[in-house]
């Protein structure tokens, strides 16, 4: 119920947002068309944890701004390799080992890598990550192990609030 | 303040376009489907965000127009690895061979049990 | 004047797209310029939308952004599965890969 409720809010705002409008009569319809939307989820049985997410939290965000300078400084490397002449690419497969103990942190440490141009993730497989780096400078920069203890300090916290 | 606004808006845009410019350029020139996910990421993130960022000055303030910007970015954000990771997870099960070296050897990579 | 060189540099961008979706050689290589255009398309409407002076064209770049991302991954699923209406589960993964 609170999830149902918490979905509810969010869709709410998210259509206020989206459609800018004041009346009162098109505040309702919004709130009837959210609740409908509400309702079809609940059938649907799709309203978990995930539609009230408390596990995630604003510690975040400070990742998201290192991340953000890790993508321009990866984007202007890749930016060098392709403008180069002679186009001085060394491709490189390699495997390594993510260290969050549970999903979500390994899926936002591959999500970063993908994210970040020069490295993609390939596979995901029990804590493994398969990755295909541009150049060798990429893959020791992936290595190197900083992204990894970065999403862990950030996940540890939350992991811990929720076990 | 609209003169910073200005100069501001018209740096970002003029980034993006160059990135936008040789993320498209890479997909030409680079070799094969793996090394030129790597230019097309390159598009899909720093390209649009910096023309986003150079909208986002002309937006004329705190309104929904703003608004609608950051949410664009932020989709594009969420979305893009996503699709990446699937089209290249798509090629190698499809059985394309990545034209890459073997870096296992690198330090600290993970090694399967029984390798050295 | 700066939105439509932005526009000028993704019309630029997106013909270059399309010379890469028209050489190939593989889906995947199709697939993925299928997907860049995509990408540039939706910054593109929000740009023109700025040009024009209508910013209501940025809600049709969201809804434009959504399709993109939904229709990359149905072609993906449908060339990898052959079936759009596959669970996509590890074990039809298996049995695809038996087939292959």
């Amino acid at each position: 119920m609170a999830s149902s409720i918490s979905l509810w809010v969010f869709l709410y705002v998210f259509w206020f947002l989206l459609s800018g409008h004041t009346e009162p009569l098109l505040l309702g319809f919004g709130a009837i068309s959210c609740a409908v939307v509400v309702f079809i989820a609940y059938r649907m049985d799709v309203i978990d944890h995930e539609g009230h997410p408390s596990h995630l939290s604003f510690r975040i965000i400070p990742y998201w701004v290192w991340l953000c300078i890790e993508i321009v400084k990866s984007n202007i490397d890749v930016a060098k390799v392709i403008l180069s002449p002679k186009l001085n690419i060394s491709p490189v497969m390699f495997k390594t080992k993510a260290n969050q103990s549970r999903e979500l942190g390994q899926v936002i440490y591959a999500n970063s890598i993908t994210l970040t141009p020069g490295t993609v993730t390939l596979g995901l497989e029990d804590g493994i990550l398969e990755i295909h780096a541009l150049t060798i400078e990429g893959a020791k920069g992936v290595l190197s192990g900083e992204m990894d203890r970065r999403v862990c300090k950030v996940k540890g916290k939350m992991e811990g609030h929720n076990e | 303040m609209d003169m910073i606004f200005d100069i501001l808006s018209w740096f970002f845009i003029l980034a993006g376009s160059a990135f936008v410019l040789i993320g498209a350029i890479g997909v030409i020139r680079l070799p094969e489907v793996f090394t030129r996910s790597h230019a097309a990421g390159m598009v899909d993130t720093f390209g649009t965000a910096l023309i986003l960022l150079g909208l986002m000055f002309q937006a004329g303030g705190f309104n929904l127009v703003l608004v609608k910007l950051v949410m664009i970015g932020f989709f594009l954000f969420f979305t893009s690895p996503v699709s990446s990771h699937a089209l290249v997870r798509a090629a190698l099960a499809d059985g394309a061979k990545p034209l890459a070296e073997d870096g296992s050897n690198l330090e600290g990579a993970y090694k399967e049990k029984g390798e050295k | 004047m700066m939105f439509a060189a932005a526009a000028a540099a993704l019309i630029v961008a997106i013909f270059l797209g399309l010379i890469r979706a028209y050489l190939g050689p593989t889906i995947y290589d199709r697939i993925l310029a299928g997907n860049m255009i995509g990408t540039m398309t939706v910054i593109l409407i929000a740009v023109h939308g700025f040009l024009a002076g209508r910013p209501e064209f940025l809600d049709i770049a969201l809804v434009y952004a959504l399709i993109n991302f939904i229709g990359t991954i149905a072609i993906l699923k449908y060339f990898r599965f052959k079936d759009l209406g596959h669970a996509g589960t590890d074990k039809g993964r298996e049995e695809v890969e038996d087939d292959a």
